[in-house]
């Protein structure tokens, strides 16, 4: 998938690596937490006693505390531990649930098929944040820990999130259950079973990488704005920007800057990296969106032209190269003829 | 000067995902007005390149040097308003798929009248008016009504002549037309090469005529250029070359194609006829039946009607017939991919008709399919050694990983592929080696039965040829019995010793290969035959007469 780098050009190239480069030090910060950040993220004083409240950034505080007495930067550097937690339970569950919803619903049909559409068509209707909301005072009265706190904001975004996965799978598992090549599966007498992992699951996977990263900024968002609306995780059991970002707020008026920008930017850094990344990504898997390096000299009026990147697969596993003319779907009078495969 | 069209040193260059592609090498090509150039090549030979960039339609990963004169203009140069300017009043274009190059939303009229106003004529009811008068020039019935219709109000070949209409309303010089009827049935072939030719004689139209059937050559072209890898290899008037082809790449196209009646038809098909008949049938179908059930108001469709089929142990029957003739239907309800709605059918023994339609597992190890479309029938995700492993692993798990490795090198030998191309992807193979995989793993376990889907239409002529021996061979070898199915009689005529011919899902003729095809019973057989065009100018010019003179 590294080859994509090579291709990148102008305004998508940029995208792509900034994209890339954020999300890169989002995981790596979040990775090497305990040996970046100076203090723990409930630590309210060592030896020398307590830290005090919203003191300006100093020698040993850089970012200053937080009117609880928290050190800042340790606060946002641990906060990007949650949010990496977050991403992963809330895109694991929908994706596998999802996908094996999909799955099912594509290759059935069938009343299966129409109940489980019907029921992610409803979903929509849902406002993601209440749903979240609903959902966090269900588990832990409001309050949380870092569990449960966790998994209420995972639930909310997941219950939004499978309905996408299911959707986007079950088109494509539709499209694949008739390729020929299923077919012939089933004339050899492949069992179903067998059928769906090896032949359908893994030809309907494309996209996906694109709608997780897209998924991954938004659960990052819903678990900051439940911590903002005061149904996040309790301070002393992990670092929530959401949270932190509340207590700041009367902070703002009195001149204290410093507790509200970081876990601010923090937040931004982190959802822009990843919308980034999965923006360049979705354009440069579409080969209608994307331009090869020397056509756009040719007179293109924008410099935006952007080169072939190996299809999106690549990312998701095994992929055997590009294969553009593989689309199904034959239309005529198309440039295919001459593209020697 | 007299020439409408005058190509210069063409080269074109196409920026891809695996680096530059040389996909037009010099070519050098002129039309005259009135005259109709066929321009013949396999894919990827540069043909369609060729032929777009008369009316600047190349893609944007393109770039082209030399001089394409249109009437005095350099489409290579010129800009959008001139190009907009030029495509339609001077050169059109029509393209393969009449179905896609329509727009589904609007009347046709509207999409006749569009290219009327985008080139400046004034008034709505002049431009319907014209619209009109443009349907009623190629043919279609009650033009006056139908220029209100909509895309699907249409038939295919319908929809080619309103394509066709669309060209010609702003009265070019020069009609390109990319593979106009390789996705229409013969008959309906016929009728719109004889179109285009009564558009040549009545507004004097030159036409470029792309196409890898060398029957719509022998049927319409004044003159003739093959193309290959890029270059055009040979240039002739068309009587000269097929009398006298100059060079071996045009030869070896020629004598590739499978000719109906030809000498190359009957020696072929002799093997079957030398077994000794056997007493059971491989596939016994009586009276069958296949309905598909209507949607939500939509009537259902009845696909097969009251087909009676027999298929003898070795024996190679063909299955004939245009699109939605339930050819492919039947091979399906055979292989048990559909189920049969009515009727008796019969697989190696076994039932598979009313409620079971899913076969037990020792039948369906003993049947072989192979898929029309080599690039989709293998999975794009595992290796063709990989696919070819599946028949194994599901009907003889006992062998072990390298028993069936043996296995695949045996297979990968029997249809003269190398062995190492267990190894490779399924778009790393070119067409007709996947097509050769796709029959090694109809035969990976030596099945009694070969249901063969148009294995050879989606290939090119040369191609098609060493994958018909192919398939000759092994049945020579295993002596299994086959179901081909196929539109192309001449294939038909190669390999099968027996004929059913199907039209509207019913079976209207069905005997020995050469009866059928020499002395049909059925008018419709009959019909079918006149429609085929042959690959020889003064041949084709014979029958073509005889079919616009005789009664329909």
């Amino acid at each position: 998938m590294f080859a994509i780098f090579r291709y990148g050009r102008g305004v998508q190239r940029f995208m792509l690596l900034t994209g890339t480069a954020l999300t890169a030090l989002f995981v790596l910060v979040s990775l090497l937490a305990p040996l970046l950040a100076p203090y723990d993220f409930n630590q309210l004083g060592d030896a020398d006693g307590l830290f005090g409240s919203q003191r300006p950034p100093s020698a040993e505080h850089p970012l200053g505390t937080t009117v609880t007495g928290y050190d800042v930067l340790s606060r946002t550097i641990w906060g990007t531990r949650t949010a990496l937690e977050i991403i992963v339970m809330a895109v694991v569950v929908s994706i596998v649930l999802g996908v094996l919803l999909g799955l099912i619903s594509g290759y059935f049909g069938g009343r299966l098929d129409q109940l489980l559409t019907g029921l992610a068509d409803a979903m929509y209707a849902f406002p993601s944040l209440l749903l979240a909301i609903v959902v966090s005072i269900v588990i832990s009265q409001g309050r949380s820990g870092l569990f449960a706190g966790l998994t209420s904001a995972a639930i909310a975004v997941s219950v939004v999130f499978i309905p996408q996965y299911l959707r986007v799978v079950r088109a494509e598992v539709v499209r694949i259950k008739a390729e020929p090549f299923v077919e012939a599966a089933r004339v050899i007498g492949t069992g179903t079973v067998r059928i769906l992992t090896r032949h359908v699951l893994r030809n309907s996977t494309r996209t996906l990488p694109l709608i997780i990263t897209i998924n991954a900024s938004e659960a990052i968002l819903t678990l900051a704005a439940l911590g903002f609306l005061g149904f996040g995780i309790e301070p002393n059991s992990a670092a929530e920007w959401g949270y932190d970002l509340n207590k700041s707020m009367p902070d703002v008026t009195a001149g204290i800057w410093w507790t509200s920008i970081f876990p601010g930017t923090a937040i931004v850094l982190t959802v822009l990296g990843i919308t980034l990344l999965g923006e360049s990504l979705n354009d440069l898997a579409d080969p209608r969106l994307r331009r090869r390096a020397a056509a756009a000299s040719g007179g293109a009026a924008d410099a935006a032209g952007v080169a072939a990147v190996s299809d999106p697969s690549g990312t998701a596993g095994i992929s055997g190269g590009s294969d553009i003319s593989g689309a199904p779907g034959v239309s005529g009078g198309s440039a295919d003829g001459t593209r020697d495969e | 000067m007299s020439e409408l069209l005058t190509i210069s040193d063409l080269h074109v260059r196409l920026d891809t995902d695996h680096g530059e592609v040389h996909a037009v090498r010099g070519v050098d090509l002129s039309i005259a007005p009135g005259e109709v150039v066929a321009l013949v090549g396999e894919s990827g030979s540069g043909k369609t390149i060729t032929a777009r960039s008369i009316l600047g339609l190349l893609p944007e990963t393109a770039r082209a040097t030399g001089r394409v004169d249109l009437g005095g203009d350099d489409m290579l140069t010129a800009g959008p308003s001139t190009l907009r300017a030029l495509r339609g009043s001077r050169a059109a274009m029509i393209f393969q798929e009449p179905s896609t190059a329509l727009n589904p939303v609007y009347s046709v009229g509207w999409q006749i009248a569009e290219g009327l106003r985008a080139h400046g004529v004034p008034g709505r009811k002049a431009r319907r008016a014209r619209a009109v008068e443009a349907l009623a020039d190629v043919g279609i019935p009650e033009p006056n009504v139908r220029v209100d219709h909509y895309p699907h109000q249409f038939s295919g070949g319908q929809k080619q002549r309103i394509m066709i209409a669309a060209a010609l309303a702003l009265e070019p010089g020069l009609l390109v037309a990319d593979e106009p009827t390789s996705a229409l049935d013969v008959t309906v072939q016929a009728e719109i090469l004889d179109l285009l030719r009564t558009v040549r004689a009545t507004h004097g139209t030159a036409i470029l005529m792309i196409t890898h059937n060398m029957g719509v050559v022998a049927d319409i072209a004044d003159r003739v250029a093959v193309m290959r890898q890029g270059v055009l290899v040979e240039q002739a008037p068309a009587l000269a070359l097929f009398a006298s082809p100059k060079h071996a790449y045009t030869r070896e196209l020629l004598a590739a194609i499978p000719q109906l009646g030809g000498a190359g038809g009957a020696r072929e098909m002799s093997p079957a006829d030398a077994r000794e008949p056997s007493p059971d049938a491989v596939v016994d179908a009586r009276r069958l039946d296949v309905t598909f059930p209507g949607r939500l108001g939509r009537p259902s469709f009845r696909a097969v009607h009251d087909v009676d089929l027999r298929i003898d142990a070795g024996e190679v029957v063909g299955l004939v017939g245009e699109s939605g003739s339930g050819k492919t239907t039947i091979g399906r309800a055979v292989a048990g991919l559909t189920r049969v709605t009515g009727g008796t059918l019969t697989v190696l023994g076994e039932r598979i008709d009313g409620h079971r339609h899913r076969r037990s597992l020792t039948v369906s190890a003993q049947i072989g399919f192979v898929f029309q479309d080599p690039a989709t029938s293998f999975n794009p995700q595992l290796t063709i050694g990989d696919s070819l492993a599946e028949p194994f692993l599901v009907h003889r798990p006992d062998l072990g990983k390298r028993q069936t490795a043996t296995r695949i090198a045996e297979l990968l030998d029997h249809v003269a592929l190398p062995a190492a191309f267990a190894r490779r992807y399924p778009h790393e193979l070119s067409g007709g080696q996947r097509q050769r995989a796709s029959v090694a793993r109809a035969i990976a376990l030596d099945p009694r039965l070969l249901i063969a889907d148009e294995p050879t239409s989606a290939l090119d002529v040369s191609v098609q040829a060493t994958v018909l021996d192919l398939i000759l061979r092994l049945h020579r070898d295993m002596g299994f019995a086959a179901l081909f199915i196929s539109h192309d009689l001449a294939v038909i005529e190669r390999v099968a010793s027996r004929v059913v011919v199907l039209h509207r899902g019913e079976a209207v003729e069905s005997g020995p290969t050469p009866q059928v095809l020499h002395r049909p019973a059925h008018p419709y057989t009959t019909r079918l035959l006149a429609a085929v065009p042959v690959p020889d100018p003064t041949l084709q010019a014979t029958r073509r007469a005889a079919r616009t003179t005789a009664p329909v």
